[in-house]
């Protein structure tokens, strides 16, 4: 495939809601191998645009572009698996395609949870249910991988070890990562790009790295082996004002926007 | 040797049990009791159709269930589908069901047969129909069983593995209808739902896998179609109500023996 032609795109793309309209005008395009993070305040269309993209929302105006014949490995934010039925990870890696035994432990020991197979899905932690989650989608062996808050209710090591897993695993296998954060400040090192939505694309741009920058690490993602960067949220703060924010400050919309939020 | 009326009655109640077991307990995970009930009542109207227009029963259940269901999925698939709605068009079919068969009264037809079923007055043509309907069933579901398990744990994993989720509804919906097209000779219009759910939730209690519990809710449902045939001759009660008793039988029988 062309390095040029799009895994999936969007022509300006707006998606409603009952009468509301949940996202307007976006353009966005995803190549192969590329790692694009979305980031957005809660509310801002992220996951629906996830949903747009794979085809589960119907686009009000615009057009979605897959290229043909797309393989999508897609870590939901949750999967809520019905109690009446009985699950194992072995059975759910088996999703639609049959997989064999060797290649279910295989995934489960690259995702860092081995042996599971025969536990039931309703059992397991949530760090645990991540990995399965990644390691079903990784079976797929998937041109782009798109993950919707993946780190959703892990604590900070365990987002930085997810991150640093979901890198391990672009290495080696070259696909696109497509990912959601709803963490405004720290996205993942390797992003290439980090697109900025609220209802509409506010910004986009490169995040810096922290790997690069010691005396970041030391100060943003402690402990975290370079995983974490800060997302320089564009022109106007430094480091030092970023740092006094909470985590889950307001988003600071100091991005040049070209459109009013009436 | 299908000369013998039991044994007819109890080829046809285990050949729906092929169909039941596994639709069922797509009911039970997807929680569509209501659903399987809503196409199941209104399955009377087609029968006063089918008196009325001279068509064959199974042809005019058929049909009702069908347009029935499809219209409760596709309103469901909007976002629309309460416990309201089901409510609604699940009794309003049986109550026109009803009344439109009063006006056929030149017709002398014992709805009753229908309401709770006649297991025991099958014919061959009944099992002929009774066996190729719940062996189409079962090999539908056979046939999509990877995609429909997909759509029922999560419709965006489905969609995002290049599945169609509405497909997956539509073999369902269609899977319902003929399923109810069949059995309401056996348990009738008002118990199929319970013949569906039943053995499915007990095979639940004891099931480790999706395909050992569709096994088991077949297997349950059949031991219940042979205990309420046997306690339907031994009490002198009736077939199909005999049938569902059992079953719910065997479902607490199921609590007790439940696995940790």
């Amino acid at each position: 495939m062309s390095r040029d032609k799009p895994l999936i795109s969007a022509e300006n793309l707006s998606v409603r809601h009952g009468g509301a309209a949940v996202l307007s005008g976006v353009r966005f395009a995803i190549r192969a191998g590329e790692i694009v993070t979305v980031v957005g305040p809660n509310g801002s269309g992220k996951s629906t645009l996830i949903r747009a993209l794979i085809g589960l929302e119907p686009a009000a105006t615009g057009t979605v572009t897959r290229a043909p014949g797309l393989v999508i490995g897609y870590v939901p934010q949750k999967l809520h698996i019905d109690a009446s039925l009985p699950m194992s990870v072995r059975r759910f890696l088996s999703l639609p395609r049959r997989v064999s035994e060797a290649e279910a432990e295989a995934a489960l020991a690259r995702t860092g949870v081995p042996g599971l197979g025969a536990r039931p899905l309703a059992g397991l932690s949530g760090g645990q249910f991540q990995r399965v989650l990644l390691a079903r989608a990784l079976l797929a062996r998937p041109e782009i991988l798109i993950l919707d808050e993946p780190t959703q209710g892990l604590d900070q090591p365990g987002t930085a070890a997810f991150y640093r897993l979901i890198e391990e695993v672009r290495r080696e296998s070259g696909c696109a990562v497509l990912m959601v954060s709803h963490d405004l400040h720290v996205v993942m090192s390797a992003s290439d790009r980090v697109i900025c939505l609220n209802g509409h694309v506010c910004c986009e741009g490169t995040p810096r790295v922290v790997s690069e920058a010691p005396e970041y690490r030391a100060l943003f993602g402690l402990g975290t082996g370079g995983a974490f960067a800060l997302y320089r949220h564009v022109h106007d703060h430094d480091h030092e004002a970023d740092a006094a924010h909470p985590p889950h400050a307001p988003h600071p919309h100091d991005c040049e926007c070209d459109h009013d939020h009436a | 040797m299908l000369d013998d009326f039991l044994l007819r009655a109890a080829l046809a109640g285990l050949g729906l049990t092929l169909a039941t077991g596994p639709l069922g307990s797509f009911v039970v995970w997807r929680r569509m009791a209501y659903f399987g009930d809503a196409t199941s009542h209104a399955a009377i109207l087609g029968v006063a159709l089918a008196f009325g227009l001279g068509l064959p029963i199974y042809a005019g259940t058929l049909i009702v269930a069908l347009a029935v269901a499809v219209t409760v999925a596709s309103l469901s698939g909007r976002g629309h589908a309460s416990d309201t709605v089901l409510g609604v068009i699940a009794h309003s079919a049986l109550a026109f069901g009803l009344v439109a068969a009063s006006f056929l009264s030149g017709l002398r037809v014992d709805l009753s047969a229908f309401l709770f079923g006649d297991i025991l007055a099958v014919s061959r043509t009944d099992l002929a129909v009774i066996w190729g309907g719940a062996a189409a069933v079962a090999g539908l579901l056979a046939w999509r069983w990877q995609g429909l398990l997909t759509a029922t744990v999560s419709e965006a994993l489905a969609r995002a593995s290049g599945l169609d989720p509405r497909r997956e509804r539509l073999v369902l919906t269609l899977a319902l209808a003929l399923t109810v097209a069949v059995a309401i000779k056996i348990v009738g219009a008002l118990l199929i739902a319970a013949l569906l759910i039943v053995p499915a939730a007990t095979a639940r209690q004891i099931a480790r896998s999706p395909e050992a519990m569709a096994l088991g809710a077949t297997l349950t449902g059949a031991a219940s179609v042979l205990a309420g045939l046997w306690a339907s001759l031994r009490f002198d009660t009736p077939a199909g109500p005999s049938i569902v008793a059992a079953a719910a039988i065997l479902f607490l029988a199921s609590l007790v023996l439940r696995r940790p």
